[in-house]
């Protein structure tokens, strides 16, 4: 078997050297040397480190992607100091990599073309909560689960939920999403400003400093040109969110369903019934079946829907009940639900170690997750279809799905020392994604382009859409520093 | 029925970075986030739940220190207690406040609000003590529940399961009786807007340590050092009385 070295067979090349460690460094080595003191001189010598392990560290994120460390790693203490840095990697054409939580799931922090990680992690301040107004600036360094302890007190939490403890503002630059998307939005929605370091150091606030309303028609929207970037646009060092009341009462629950049409026209109904519901998420038996054994549980190995419901005591009786009355008319079976927190976890555990419990199939196995997301009314012939391919491919690739957006990943195990395994499922990924895609659909739902969709990107986009965002690339970072290698 | 008396400390968060104060003398606490210690937090848990049972009627939360203690009483009364009392301490008198005078406040209000349980939490954040549950017990002379991981009420009587070195143990106490709560007991809930705006309309009384009859000045004094273990053996020997160490 022989490849050719094209973008599209990018995955398969990261996944079998997904051990080895390359530093490519296409630029100017002297200009790297050069540049070090002077990073020394604005982050002190503690907060720039040139030690493998630590590179190594940096260059890697939760993806299937080899690890691409970069030349140095420096540790930012203020925007001040990020302006500074920025500065000197555009004099030095040094590319630049911003790191949050290196969460990621799609290679957006591997230093492709070597280069400079500007790790953020010390930049962890909670700044501006204002409770009457429902927002809070925060920095990079503060995570998601880190901010809503924060605000505990406050009765206002922050719903955006992509499962890892992320970056908040490294959520922004991904667009992330998550379970409570159908309630509550995704990064597009919830971000109201942000602090961004452009290529040359410059520092803009893109709705204007300290403006934070809810709404506005004021000039050119760049905050959400800057959301879901991925770091090629700039660097984004403060994110003002908008948070919500955390809800009175929640309650969970669980159904189960003959076919995965059943359990899909039961989610849209209950859309179109006007349940505000706050998750809705699909397991496949497959997934189900894995569940069970890796938490010795016993749910009935079939398609299954978990649910979650937000709001006060009395709407929640109508909204489980409208609820229920709906998976019963869809042939929905074994309806359990829970009203306290120690029982509404037991009852979701098995959707939170989904991943772990796909792990567990095949130990030793690395996993991928596919990432795809169409109309709602197309979700069920995609699913089928995709699980016809994976059957008649000998693929492992149990569902998890938020059915509530129609975004549903297929969550890969496969073994990356099997070259044949691993271009079934590179090819799998490739016929899946053009198979939402004509179905009106998008490649990735939440997990954002990185290193492995840049094909597909394209093919979604088409070529005068794509011009564009390389028109605004082209300004914004002429000297193509930021990111290189993502997303375009 | 009865009334719970639940004791809740305003503590540094336990997310914050501690850092020493540049004289040594202590840890800086201005501009740091406070909030309720978690351990306050499930016992307020706890004892809300018992009301929503309906075991207990009413459930008071209690908290020592300065003005800013009310804020933490604020969110007690937030995540369902019915009212508050604000034991004023502050100054010097706050700073060497330990377990010892904490008990004696509790032991007073206890008597006084004629409550049937005390519930705390088993052990503050910041100085680690597990001391004021035992000794405020110890006070009253009152049966305790420490390290409570289940707490089930049948008539006067508790079952209390308490997670200990060795496992688990099940014992049953009479009320009234001091509980305190460990970490498995249950899983706080957030206070919610609405609920937050309830309790900016709930009473917090305000009272001071010598209205209840209770001297907080700290007996605690300095020790005395010894260059070797011979000397101090020498005094020791020297002041013991019938084989006993005596000061």
């Amino acid at each position: 078997m022989t490849f050719t070295w094209r973008p599209a067979r990018r995955l398969l090349a990261s996944l079998v050297q997904s051990r080895t460690i390359i530093t490519e460094n296409k630029f100017n080595k002297a200009g790297l040397e050069r540049a070090i003191p002077a990073f020394r001189s604005v982050c002190g010598d503690g907060g720039v480190s040139l030690s493998e392990a630590v590179r190594e560290q940096h260059g890697r994120d939760e993806s299937v992607h080899r690890c691409c460390p970069p030349d140095v790693v420096v540790w930012p203490r203020c925007v001040e100091e990020v302006s500074a840095l920025a500065k000197i990697c555009r004099h030095h054409c040094l590319p630049i990599i911003p790191f949050g939580t290196g969460t990621g799931l799609e290679g957006g922090v591997g230093a492709v073309e070597g280069g400079v990680c500007f790790s953020l992690r010390n930049m962890d301040r909670v700044l501006d909560v204002h409770q009457e107004d429902f927002d809070v600036t925060v920095e990079p360094g503060v995570t998601r689960k880190g901010l809503n302890s924060y605000l505990r007190d406050t009765g206002l939490w922050f719903p955006v939920d992509p499962g890892a403890d992320a970056s908040i503002c490294g959520m922004a630059a991904t667009s992330a999403s998550g379970t409570n998307a159908v309630r509550y939005g995704t990064m597009r929605e919830n971000v109201l400003n942000l602090e961004v370091v452009l290529a040359d150091g410059t520092v803009i606030h893109t709705a204007g400093r300290g403006r934070r309303t809810r709404k506005t028609s004021a000039g050119y929207n760049l905050t959400n040109l800057f959301v879901g970037s991925e770091g090629t646009l700039g660097l984004i060092t403060k994110t003002t969110l908008r948070l919500y009341g955390v809800p009175e009462a929640m309650v969970s629950a669980v159904c189960t369903f003959p076919s995965v049409q059943a359990a899909v026209d039961s989610t849209v109904q209950i859309l179109q019934a006007g349940v505000p519901i706050a998750r809705i998420e699909f397991l496949d038996d497959v997934m189900i079946d894995a569940c069970n054994r890796f938490n010795s549980l016993s749910y009935p190995v079939a398609p299954t829907l978990f649910l979650e419901f937000h709001g006060s005591e009395k709407s929640l009786e109508e909204q489980v009940t409208v609820t229920e009355e709906i998976t019963r008319d869809n042939s929905g079976s074994d309806f359990n639900w829970a009203r306290d927190a120690e029982t509404r976890g037991r009852l979701w555990k098995a959707r939170h170690d989904a991943w772990y419990a796909a792990l567990a199939l095949r130990p030793g196995c690395k996993a991928y997750s596919t990432d795809v997301c169409v109309p709602l009314s197309h979700l069920p012939q995609i699913i089928v279809e995709t699980k016809e391919d994976l059957v008649r491919n000998r693929l492992t690739g149990p569902i998890a799905g938020h059915v509530g957006d129609g975004n549903f990943h297929c969550l890969m195990v496969l073994d990356p020392n099997d070259p044949d395994e691993v271009t079934r499922v590179h090819e799998f990924t490739e016929r899946l994604a053009r198979r939402a895609l004509a179905l009106d659909g998008t490649c990735t739902g939440e997990h954002g382009v990185g290193l492995g969709k840049r094909a597909l990107l394209r093919e979604e986009m088409g070529p005068l859409a794509i011009e564009v965002m390389q028109g605004l690339k082209a300004t914004l970072d002429p000297k193509n520093l930021m990111n290189p290698g993502k997303v375009l | 029925m009865s009334r719970v008396l639940v004791g809740v400390k305003r503590v540094i968060d336990y997310a914050v970075k501690i850092r020493v104060k540049p004289d040594n003398s202590g840890v800086v606490t201005d501009g740091v986030k406070h909030s309720m210690n978690p351990f306050c937090e499930i016992a307020v848990e706890e004892a809300v739940r018992l009301k929503e049972k309906k075991f207990i009627s009413e459930v008071v939360a209690v908290s020592c220190g300065p003005a800013q203690a009310t804020e933490t009483i604020r969110t007690a009364l937030a995540m369902g207690c019915d009212r508050g009392i604000h034991v004023e301490v502050s100054g010097k008198d706050y700073e060497s406040l330990g377990p010892l005078q904490v008990s004696k406040i509790f032991a007073a209000l206890a008597k006084k609000e004629e409550a049937s349980l005390v519930i705390l939490g088993k052990q503050a954040i910041d100085d680690d003590c597990n001391q004021t549950g035992q000794m405020t017990a110890a006070l009253l002379d009152w049966p305790q529940g420490t390290f409570a991981s289940e707490v089930e009420i049948t008539g006067d009587k508790v079952k209390v399961v308490r997670e200990i070195d060795g496992g688990l143990e099940t014992i049953k106490i009479n009320m009234p009786a001091v509980l305190t709560a460990d970490l498995r007991l249950n899983t706080p809930r957030y206070a919610t807007l609405p609920n937050i705006m309830k309790a900016k309309k709930k009473k917090i009384a305000n009272v001071k340590p010598a209205d209840l009859g209770v001297d907080i000045v700290s007996r605690a004094c300095r020790g005395t050092e010894w260059d070797t273990v011979g000397s101090l053996y020498e005094q020791w020997r020297s002041r013991s009385e019938h084989g006993a160490l005596v000061f």
